[in-house]
């Protein structure tokens, strides 16, 4: 019998199964984000046959802060990203931590609380402008009718807050995917550990302190990436809250080079894009850092 | 016992945060305007389906309804049969080729999509794609093949190799150990990202923006989108509009939670 197959000789014809996903990707993937970087050096308009070279001006002006409104897109995107993953992180870690038994109550309020995780952000966006409307929505109109008017709010209207308010929205809707993540690393904590924790006498916060923490650590890391690159995704949630273009209180990265695409800046939003790249890389490696130091001090 | 009554009330009071809105906009999808402004939360005086008469009449949302239908079908469709075949021969090719390969096609997840789309939209262009259901079904299936390809190569390396030696000597070439063994065994995963696919298309609002341009080709959310312009204050109709675009979803849901859950969390589990 001859030897079909083994680890030196894959039949040739496997090559052949990746080629089509390949192809396409190179086409329309891999050679745009080429061509971004090229354009990037540019002043191209998108029609006007020619252009002009303009070496690093644009990145240098975005990143010396010589653009207002990027800088202000940065700002905000940086808030919203910081109140996100602060919250969505400790309140998904806090349902799947109430929800951790798989009896028949805490599956079928996982999946009321993951429910918000497949409406578009556009629908999850017109829920909460009602929420939020100043003059006809819920909130400012149950606070009126108890004499609480003081506490009553312009919401996305107000520049102060309007980017809390968003960064809400999206753990309202978010929290519940990200607990079933946290649900599966703690289902594999070993039980052991809490019994020899309590037999040592930890306490609650003394049993979450030294050994759900520590040893939850992984799926942190995996919650906290995900929710930052979520954050800097946040595209369709701000358009549906913000109008489109959204207000300067309202812009983020990704709404921002949006804009100066539609304006068309072909250009110069192609050095904004390579700017968020290289923004989300550094953001990613900072929270990692910070992420293994916490740990290491628990 | 004063733990399980705070957790008790905790989960209730988070309970009532995720459906109260839920509920808002669907009995205010029932409602007039003044109605839903007096009693935001009660129930609807009746049933009237005005509003949905409204909104999928005159408003042209049963277009954007098929629309939608349309690109997901064909996109989630073209995007898991690429990626099967692509995970499939990464999991078989040995040895750095087959890491390679599986390395430049999961890549692509680090790339935000604001990163390429200017050259997109202009190879689009050039090709006559753009306006098109068709190019909309292309570029979704392309920025979705990444995190497809991720799911999927990384079940079926699981695979042990003994089980396409096996098949080898059985006399059976490449395509047919796909077909009766591959295939059969990755059953669940491949829903589970046939899933992510369909809940992440089906709400994509970016590339619609960027490539429809008329009316008659919007897809939901872009047709949500610009009900917003049109009826800035009339929350029913933008209610029943949600309620339009999400119902086919929340319905898959209900029957399907298993795949839900485990196609999101696997497309969200990329550290």
């Amino acid at each position: 019998m001859t030897k079909l197959t083994g680890p030196g000789r894959p039949h040739p014809a496997l090559y052949l199964f990746p080629l089509p996903a390949v192809v396409l990707y190179v086409v329309f993937f891999v050679i745009p984000t080429v061509q971004a970087v090229q354009y990037a050096t540019t002043d191209w308009d998108g029609f006007t046959p020619d252009y002009e070279s303009v070496g690093a001006d644009n990145l240098v002006k975005l990143a010396t802060g010589g653009d207002s409104l990027f800088t202000n897109a940065l700002t905000n995107n940086l808030t919203f990203l910081l109140v996100v993953v602060v919250l969505q992180t400790l309140l998904s870690l806090g349902l799947a931590l109430m929800l951790l038994r798989n009896s028949k109550v805490s599956v079928f309020v996982r999946s009321v609380y993951f429910l918000p995780a497949i409406l578009s952000s556009v629908s999850v966006a017109f829920i909460w402008r009602f929420i939020y409307d100043p003059n006809v929505g819920p909130i400012n109109q149950a606070l009126g009718a108890v004499g609480l008017e003081s506490l009553q709010s312009g919401f996305l209207g107000d520049p102060d807050q309007a980017i809390y308010w968003v960064a809400m929205t999206q753990v309202w809707a978010h929290a519940g995917q990200l607990m079933v993540i946290f649900i599966a690393g703690l289902q594999q904590i070993p039980e052991d550990l809490y019994e020899a924790a309590r037999l040592d006498g930890a306490g609650r916060w003394q049993q979450f302190r030294h050994v759900t923490w520590p040893l939850v650590a992984p799926t942190t890391a995996i919650v906290v990436a995900y929710t930052t690159i979520q954050s800097f995704k946040a595209f369709d949630l701000i358009l549906g809250l913000g109008g489109n273009p959204p207000r300067g209180s309202l812009d983020i990265l990704s709404t921002r080079i949006y804009t100066t695409f539609t304006n068309s800046e072909f250009g110069y939003a192609a050095a904004q894009s390579l700017l968020f790249m290289a923004i989300i890389l550094a953001v990613t490696v900072l929270q990692r850092r910070a992420l293994a130091l916490t740990q290491r001090g628990a | 016992m004063t733990a399980t009554v705070s957790r008790r009330l905790l989960l209730t009071g988070y309970t009532l945060l995720i459906l109260m809105p839920l509920s808002l906009v669907l009995t205010g999808s029932f409602k007039s305007t003044p109605e839903l402004f007096d009693s935001p939360f009660g129930l609807p005086d009746s049933l009237g389906l005005d509003n949905y008469r409204t909104v999928l009449g005159e408003q042209a949302m049963s277009t954007a309804l098929r629309n939608s239908a349309l690109v997901a079908a064909g996109g989630v469709t073209l995007t898991l049969v690429l990626a099967i075949l692509a995970a499939y021969g990464i999991a078989r090719i040995p040895g750095w080729r087959g890491w390679v390969i599986h390395g430049f096609l999961v890549l692509g997840m680090a790339v935000p999509a604001q990163a390429n789309m200017i050259p997109q939209y202009v190879l689009f262009d050039q090709l006559g794609l753009l306006n098109s259901l068709v190019g909309l079904v292309l570029i979704e299936t392309v920025v979705c093949l990444p995190v497809a390809v991720f799911i999927l190569a990384g079940f079926m390396r699981t695979l042990p190799p003994e089980l396409y030696e096996a098949s080898a000597l059985d006399g059976a070439g490449p395509w047919r150990t796909l077909q009766s063994i591959v295939l059969p065994l990755s059953l669940p995963p491949i829903a589970a990202t046939a899933i992510f696919l369909v809940v992440i298309q089906w709400n994509d609002l970016l590339y619609p923006l960027l490539f429809i341009q008329t009316p008659e080709k919007r897809t939901l959310p872009l047709a949500l989108l610009d009900f917003q312009g049109e009826f800035l204050t009339n929350y029913p109709l933008l209610f029943t509009g949600v309620i339009v675009a999400s119902t086919p979803l929340v319905i898959a849901y209900v029957f399907l939670q298993r795949y839900f859950v485990a196609g999101l969390t696997a497309g969200s589990v990329r550290g």
